[in-house]
């Protein structure tokens, strides 16, 4: 099937050349930086994790969010997603691999990447978020190929297929969960020291990953023949409407237990944020806008004749997609080294080559999406 | 050191029946692969109660920033810790710092200032349950059965999640080449210079324990730190802690360390 990857408009092999062309200049950055050393980046000893790990955070919930499609095609025969679950599942592998890349590019000695295998250590959250992410990897590339073949063909899907499909569900909420415990077991750093770390994780890629699917599907809708259905894309608004009201509830639980016990280091984290610590307060206006954003794409949401209007859907599912990321892409990692150990605020700015080495990574992600959703296309216009 | 315990043993086993064995056999077998490496690997801990347990006390009272920059300087020295101007690309393994950023969670504002404006000597804790160990993916960082934290820089992949484990902000990682900072510097060809990408830390001066000398803070400011075996009720360090009150880093955290400052 990969052939129909290889046909395709002036259109289409535009945007793949641009793709490319921003990989390069990321490819680029990332050899200046395997020979300099991540001191390339803007981390320090102080803030160690950035752009990249935050980045990492972002796409594993991303990822995760195709299990809101997968239950109630697989679980609930809801037959409306019939046609747009392997969007979802193809989604979930472009995102996936932007996960392991951002990681790639994260590690100091990438080329002794392996000594996780050698040497498993089981009681490293990083050893089983190995394990989850390349998981999920394969059982989506299975399913979704799988699906797609037998789709191609004009049967069912093999039998065999169904248990991979069950093994989805729980393994997508486990691969947001392990990620949540890479940080909810630190002690010493209040911020992410946080029992809900897990379940905020999961409300907020439940309202991410749809709502760039829905973005996707419109797009997909504007730029070829293929429909993919009114009452499906009204589905998944409503799921990112439910996800996005828990997130910012979470959000809100967060604040109640920081500030009501008023104990200094619970609240240091999310001060510094929001409000800004020992005059710095270079995050405050990012961390506004996300809940402006959030609150504003429930609101759109929420009103049935708004969100029916697919001006109106796309701009909600940008404002939560948007929200989501400062969120999480922004705050969530950078926040938690701020204050340092020593209740010192240490300030942390992404450089060039560090922003040019994770948007390559985006056009990656990018690229293996438009393939597959261009092959997913091609077969579907054949037959029609 | 790339090998797990059954290699080792197979290899111990062999090189028993040649006739050559310690470092030899490794040296054989594996040349080079001892340099990098310090002391035991993490799966020899004995469940047991150890019979040694390394710490370090510190008396605040006689630390002043002339004690600080002996320590420092002496310990840079030793192990080639590089120097940069740039407070992003910083590395240190003793360092000193105010008591408010010294004991951040319990800073006490009422303290009397002959005290509160004295530095305090920071680096690793060597804690008994160090976070540090717990979150490593590959062992490169592990605790010896004596306590010590110790870091095998050949085998760090240079994830950083140690960093993010550690409460003290007591890692610091290569974020490039260490020898830029070691440049017009006396080195000491006894210990190895580091790898860009790889973290580092206060080894406790592990190279000089196996070879029963003491750490070289403790050495070069006798008077200021002493080193001794907390799990020995007889020893200079419990001495110490009987008669004079002390403080630890953060105990709230559990983690436990070794190092404990005389107030």
């Amino acid at each position: 099937m990969l052939e129909k990857a290889l046909v395709g408009s002036q259109r289409y092999w535009g945007w793949i050349i641009f793709l490319l062309a921003i990989i390069s200049v990321g490819f680029a950055c990332w050899i200046y930086q395997l020979n300099y050393g991540l001191g390339i980046t803007g981390m320090s000893r102080d803030i160690s994790w950035g752009v990249y790990i935050a980045q990492f955070t972002y796409f594993v919930g991303v990822a995760a969010g195709a299990v809101m499609l997968v239950i109630p095609k697989y679980l609930h025969h809801y037959q409306k997603y019939a046609k747009v679950v392997i969007f979802g599942e193809f989604l979930a592998i472009a995102a996936v691999v932007m996960c392991l890349l951002f990681i790639i590019v994260d590690i100091g000695q990438p080329q002794r990447m392996l000594n996780v295998l050698f040497y498993p250590t089981p009681n490293s959250i990083l050893f089983w978020d190995m394990i989850v992410l390349n998981g999920y990897l394969a059982i989506n590339v299975i399913v979704g190929w799988n699906s797609l073949l037998a789709e191609r063909k004009h049967v069912p899907p093999p039998a065999w297929i169904k248990p991979f499909i069950y093994l989805s569900i729980p393994w997508a909420v486990s691969i947001h969960t392990v990620t949540a415990f890479l940080y909810a077991g630190l002690p010493g750093r209040h911020m992410w020291l946080t029992a809900i770390m897990a379940p905020r994780f999961l409300a907020s890629a439940f309202a991410a990953g749809p709502s760039i699917l829905i973005l996707l599907l419109l797009l997909v809708k504007k730029l070829t023949k293929y429909e993919p259905g009114e009452e499906a894309i009204q589905s998944i608004a409503k799921t990112i409407c439910y996800a996005e009201i828990t997130n910012m509830f979470f959000l809100g639980l967060e604040f109640f237990t920081a500030f009501y016990s008023n104990i200094p280091g619970e609240m240091h984290g999310l001060t510094y944020l929001f409000f800004g610590l020992d005059g710095y307060h270079e995050l405050v206006p990012w961390m506004w806008t996300s809940v402006f954003f959030g609150l504003f794409g429930i609101l759109l949401l929420l009103v049935p004749p708004l969100r029916r209007m697919h001006k109106f859907l796309a701009l909600a599912c940008a404002s939560v997609f948007l929200s989501t990321w400062v969120d999480k892409g922004v705050g969530l990692v950078i926040g938690g080294f701020i204050p340092n150990p020593l209740d010192v605020v240490r300030q942390y700015h992404p450089t060039f080559p560090e922003i040019s080495i994770a948007t390559a990574i985006w056009a990656i992600g990018a690229l293996i999406l438009t393939i597959l959703y261009k092959i997913v296309i091609s077969v579907r216009e054949q037959d029609a | 050191m790339s090998m797990d315990r059954r290699e080792f043993i197979k290899v111990a086993g062999l090189s028993a029946l040649l006739g050559v064995g310690g470092k030899g056999a490794f040296e054989l077998l594996r040349p080079g692969e001892l340099d990098a490496f310090e002391g035991q690997a993490p799966e020899n801990v004995p469940a047991a109660t150890p019979k040694i347990r390394w710490a370090i006390t510190i008396d605040v009272r006689k630390t002043d920033n002339s004690v600080v920059q002996k320590c420092r300087g002496v310990c840079d020295y030793l192990h080639n810790v590089p120097h940069f101007d740039n407070p992003k690309d910083e590395v240190k393994w003793i360092w000193g710092d105010t008591y408010e950023h010294a004991f951040a969670d319990g800073a006490n504002e009422y303290m009397d200032s002959s005290l509160a404006d004295l530095p305090f000597l920071l680096l690793c804790n060597h804690c008994d349950h160090p976070p540090c160990v717990r979150v490593c993916p590959t062992k490169a960082t592990f605790r010896r059965p004596d306590g010590i934290v110790a870091m095998d820089y050949h085998r760090c992949i240079g994830c950083r999640f140690c960093m993010a484990a550690c409460p003290f902000g007591s890692r610091s990682f290569n974020w490039r080449d260490p020898r830029d900072g070691l440049k017009d510097r006396k080195l000491n060809p006894e210990f190895p210079t580091r790898m860009r990408g790889v973290v580092e830390k206060c080894n406790l001066c592990v190279e000089r324990i196996d070879k029963g000398l003491i750490p070289a803070c403790v050495e070069t400011c006798p008077d200021v730190l002493a080193f001794g075996n907390l799990a020995d009720p007889n020893s200079n360090v419990r001495q110490i802690l009987r008669t004079r009150t002390s403080l630890r880093r953060k105990i709230e955290l559990g983690t436990e360390p070794s190092v404990f400052y005389l107030v």
